[in-house]
């Protein structure tokens, strides 16, 4: 009784596990149940359970309600699904004019807008595309095709990439010194001398199309919903949601809006894009001290020139780090969108990666690597970059950068024609290396990871065999095995003990909604592949984390490793898990180990360095050792920063598991991969997205709930 | 007095939820306790004051006491709840956002505690910042500002920009912001009260240099009581939200309104603040010696001459004409006597 009323809170958790387990020992795994593989795709099956709602047939397997709840929201997909198709195909058909038939027709509203919509953008990213390397297809849109056969000559000839890359260091140059200059010009040339130009250049004008569009509705909205409550408030769940939506998920839908191809890509970009510019141009205003408002409105400014003169100027930092974020969630939006067909490093790389050519991979991944970190430097150092005066210098000072880049524009050109003679009947190499003519290494790759194959094949194979058997199979079962009562009483509970009634709340209607959607056994394996990923995780990134913690220079150096490999986009990483461990569970296992040890490692390292240096002082003065001083002072202060640490390697586990599905695993992440190729699968790949933010959120929920509460009770915030 | 530029008619704000019907139901009877009690706060309860043309009114008072949020009412930079507020005669809260504009571009001046500065601007584009947004070109914009950087002291470092400054430097750039204008209204937030000590004393007498050639209409607030006997012609003590008291310097010390007021006063060196006149005897002018000092002086300075008199000191006006006398005896007792009572 004693200990029952030192820690009420220990009896409670403890009482929640019994009837958990007991629910499950309780509940028999009914005998008609097993991993229904097609439960989703409605086979007809005498066996299957049928009702109707608003006019959708739903089939499924029934079971004991206690064991698997009834998928009561099964027609939600197929609604979702068939409303988009009746406001795209038959909603409000109207008669528009087309200027290539010269005539009427009927077509409904959406679609026309949808279409008009996508040919605009198809416009801005061709129009990049061209100055970049060359096309027609602007002109045209100005002209026809006649004008152009009668004028050959104003086809846009592309900038040679000597002139691109020249530009490119110039502007790191300018925005952080010589350092990030060097690697600029060495990121060009290695691009440009591995016959990867072509494709880099289609990923970047799809980047220049994505982000400033982002950025300006981000900036929009932003400021929307600083200026008013009720905007903030109806913004806030889907931002909520998007940030926990796999990015792979809205591919789906925006296949069904949009078609196939680079324009649907920009489109949905933006929708990934824009909630992480909304949250920084938010926080940035809401940071800005209340008496530089003050002393503006004193200045007597209006409400527009207080946003356009005091607050954005002031916020300036806040909303260059927005566009940073933008930039590289439309860099890895780039990449992935190579499944709805955008063109670029993307492409090549999906291309490489189902014809299993890791050495060809592996260079458009370097390629994606390497630009993915010059990007992410470039627009940092911008952001960090702070106003100089310039009136009193010179105009060659002032203009140093621009008469260089004009400079090597000239240069450039001439180098271009002088190769015209050197390179006379092969290719220009001064001016654009075709795709895959520059040197190529993916030969020696190949035949490195065929050598790792040979000589390590048993020790490789009989660790996956072991992992596969000993440990993921068990684990997979015993999620399985989990009656759907036993999981919502756990969550709901967790969420009470942690958040009172409202965590409970809110939990329990996250976790419904994905025990009543047709996928609840998948999101359980989806799940136990995230737990495994997490877990191991977090054993390495703590562990890592705290070495490096013990020394100033290791830690800024571990703080930099994070830096440059939460950049890649995590497609990457599947190259060279595959590479070693071929198509297997294992591989995509790692990948989601690797990629969800960089959270767990920096917030680590973050939450110890964030321990006052006074609490350390008055420690030392105590006679504490370094062990003591660990384990007593810094990390029960660093606790409640790393549990958001282990909230971002959540996340990130779960984006990684879902990205797996390509190499093959039977999660959601299976059924988004699917619902890509099928023609009705928008609604299928929404709810399965929701369902993936909704896991997401549960745990985000309980874990920010339970560090503000500590960080309440510690006296930090 | 010459004419009032701001009045205030018991203005109220009271923060939170249905303040304004709380306030029309206390019937002009503010409780602050009941009203926390109901979730809201009081900022500031029944001020009513009036400031002459040129004068300078301090608001003293402790952090919380509602001083920052009174001067916030009558720049208008929150509503005041209830009351009425006027400057130079126009009803502050009927003004339209135009008109508010207008007066700010043109009557009122403000600096703040944190100094409040544009960190994207060098000094001198600060300080034609309110210039410019009023729609003076650039040329005569940056012309005038640059009067206002030698004006405050900052001449050769009008290039800098404010993270290259110190705090008091800082301080100036607001000043001469504030002043950019030509307001005619100075409303002054703690100007000094983020500076150090030394640098605070050297502002202050800056200030009082400033103020002596600009004569402008200044509302002060500091949380500092020596500052405010240093700088006002008259100061207003505020505490939970009340003006406690308001009078001259002299007279808060002399004849402190409350006990809140009086704990203030205790340990005010008052030879540094009165002047002979406050403690001069009007009625006797008989039997004076030969010393006579003006009425205007600070006791402290005059102090040694007249307790090594022996004989009554006349005291003159500035058309050396006797207007009282004092005893050495009534020095000793303003000087230490006055702190007894109070025990």
């Amino acid at each position: 009784m004693e200990y029952l009323k030192k820690y009420p809170k220990l009896f409670q958790w403890l009482f929640l596990l019994a009837v958990f387990f007991g629910l499950c020992f309780a509940i028999d795994v009914p005998e008609t149940y097993k991993f229904i593989r097609g439960q989703a795709e409605f086979i007809k099956d005498p066996n299957q359970s049928v009702y109707f709602f608003l006019g959708k047939e739903v089939r499924y397997y029934a079971f004991d309600v206690f064991w698997r709840l009834p998928p009561l929201l099964g027609w939600l997909p197929i609604w979702i699904n068939d409303s988009l198709f009746f406001l795209m195909n038959e909603w409000l058909p109207m008669e528009f004019w087309n200027e290539d038939t010269q005539e009427f027709k009927t077509r409904p509203l959406l679609l026309q807008i949808s279409r008009n919509l996508t040919s605009f953008m198809t416009f801005l990213i061709e129009l990049i595309r061209e100055i970049l390397l060359g096309g027609l297809n602007t002109i045209v849109a100005f002209s026809s095709w006649d004008f152009i056969d009668a004028y050959p000559w104003l086809a846009l000839p592309g900038l040679p990439w000597t002139i691109v890359a020249a530009g490119a260091t110039i502007l790191s140059y300018k925005l952080s010194g010589k350092g990030l200059a060097l690697f600029a010009g060495l990121t060009m040339i290695y691009i440009s001398i591995f016959g990867q130009w072509k494709p880099s250049m289609q990923t970047l004008s799809f980047i220049l199309v994505a982000a400033p569009l982002s950025f300006i509705f981000g900036l929009g909205l932003g400021i929307a919903a600083y200026k008013s409550k009720r905007v903030e408030k109806a913004l806030y769940p889907i931002l909520l949601v998007m940030q926990t939506m796999p990015q792979y998920a809205v591919l789906v839908p925006a296949l069904v809006l949009f078609g196939v191809g680079d324009h649907a890509a920009v489109i949905i970009t933006m929708v990934v894009a824009v909630p992480p510019m909304i949250l920084l141009t938010i926080l940035g205003l809401r940071a800005i001290p209340p008496e530089v408002i003050e002393a503006g409105r004193m200045s007597g400014c209006t409400n527009w020139q207080l946003m356009l003169k005091v607050l954005i100027p002031t916020a300036r930092r806040d909303i260059l780090i927005g566009v940073n974020q933008v930039i590289m969630v439309c860099f890895s939006m780039a990449v992935i969108s190579a499944f709805i067909g955008a063109k670029g490093l993307g492409f090549n790389l999906l291309l490489a990666l189902n014809q299993l050519n890791i050495g060809l991979a592996l260079e458009a991944g370097l390629c994606i690597s390497l630009i993915a970190i010059l990007l992410d430097k470039m627009s940092l150092a911008w952001a960090n970059k702070q106003t100089d005066y310039f009136g009193n210098l010179t105009f060659f000072q002032r203009n140093k950068n621009v008469i260089f880049f004009a400079a090597s524009f000239v240069i450039g050109i001439i180098l271009a024609y002088v190769g015209t003679f050197i390179f006379k009947g092969s290719f220009n190499y001064l001016f654009e290396i075709p795709h895959n003519k520059g040197i190529s290494t993916a030969d020696f790759w190949n035949k490195g990871v065929d050598w790792i194959f040979d000589t390590f094949f048993i020790y490789i194979k009989a660790f996956n065999t072991w992992l596969i058997q000993d440990v993921l199979q068990p684990m997979r079962a015993l999620y399985l095995r989990m009656p759907a009562v036993a999981t919502l009483v756990l969550a709901v509970g967790a969420g009470y003990l942690i958040g009172g009634i409202r965590s409970a709340l809110v939990v329990c209607a996250l976790t419904l909604f994905i025990a009543l959607s047709p996928w609840w056994d998948r999101a359980l394996v989806t799940l136990y592949m995230a737990t495994f990923g997490v877990v191991i995780s977090c054993l390495i990134g703590f562990t890592v984390g705290t070495l490096c913690f013990q020394n100033k220079k290791s830690a800024a150096f571990m703080l930099g490793i994070c830096d440059i490999f939460q950049t890649f986009p995590s497609f990457v990483y599947l190259i060279p898990v595959m590479m070693l461990f071929g198509i297997t569970d294992t591989s995509v296992l790692i990948a989601v180990v690797v990629y969800a040890t960089i959270p767990a490692t920096r917030y680590t390292i973050e939450g110890l360095r964030s321990v006052p240096v006074g609490l350390h002082e008055a420690a030392t003065m105590s006679g504490v050792n370094k062990f003591q001083r660990l384990t007593k002072i810094e990390f029960p202060l660093a606790f409640p920063h790393m549990m958001l640490g282990l909230n971002q390697t959540i996340v990130f586990a779960l984006f990684m598991v879902i990205i797996g599905a390509f190499i093959g695993t039977e999660d959601l992440g299976q059924y988004i991969l699917k619902a890509l190729s099928d023609k009705n699968g928008a609604g299928i790949g929404l709810t399965l997205g929701i369902c993936v933010a909704f896991i997401g959120l549960i745990f985000d929920n309980l874990i920010r709930t339970w560090v503000n509460q500590r960080k309440k009770h510690l006296g930090i915030s | 007095m010459s004419e009032t530029v701001i009045k205030c008619e018991s203005v109220y704000k009271i923060f939170g939820e249905n303040a304004k019907k709380m306030l029309e139901d206390a019937n002009g009877n503010v409780d602050a306790k009941t009203f926390q009690e109901k979730g809201c706060i009081v900022g500031v309860n029944n001020a009513s004051f009036e400031v002459a043309k040129g004068e300078m009114l301090v608001v003293m008072g402790l952090s919380g006491s509602g001083k920052s949020t009174l001067l916030r009412c009558i720049s208008r930079l929150t509503d005041a709840t209830g009351g009425k507020i006027f400057i130079e005669g126009q009803d502050l809260l009927e003004l339209n956002n135009k008109e508010l504009i207008d007066l700010r571009r043109n009557k009122m001046g403000m600096v703040f505690q944190s100094f409040a500065l544009l960190p994207h601007k060098t000094v001198v584009e600060n300080i034609a910042f309110p210039l410019q947004i009023k729609g003076t070109n650039t040329e005569a914009s940056i012309s005038r500002a640059m009067e206002m950087v030698k004006l405050v002291g900052l001449d050769g470092r009008e290039n800098y920009f404010p993270r290259e400054l110190s705090g008091g430097q800082q301080q100036r750039v607001g000043i001469a912001r504030s002043l950019a204008v030509e307001p005619d209204i100075w409303f002054l937030d703690e100007p000094f009260s983020a500076l150090d000590p030394l640098i605070r004393k050297e502002m202050q007498d800056e200030f009082l240099r400033l103020q002596e050639k600009l004569q402008k209409t200044i509302m002060f607030i500091t949380h500092d009581f020596d500052e405010a006997l240093k700088l006002a012609d008259r100061i207003a003590i505020m505490k939970d939200g009340i003006i406690e008291q308001l009078d001259t310097p002299a007279n808060i010390v002399l004849n402190p309104a409350t006990e809140y007021v009086r704990k203030f006063t205790e340990e005010v060196p008052r030879e540094k603040v009165l002047v002979i006149e406050d403690v001069m005897d009007t009625s006797s002018k008989d039997n004076l010696g030969d010393l006579k000092v003006s009425k205007d002086e600070i006791i402290e300075n005059v102090a040694e001459k007249i307790l090594t008199q022996e004989k009554i000191v006349g005291v003159i006006d500035s058309n050396n004409n006797v207007v009282g006398s004092i005893k050495p005896s009534k020095i000793i007792d303003t000087v230490f006597g006055g702190r007894k009572d109070g025990n």
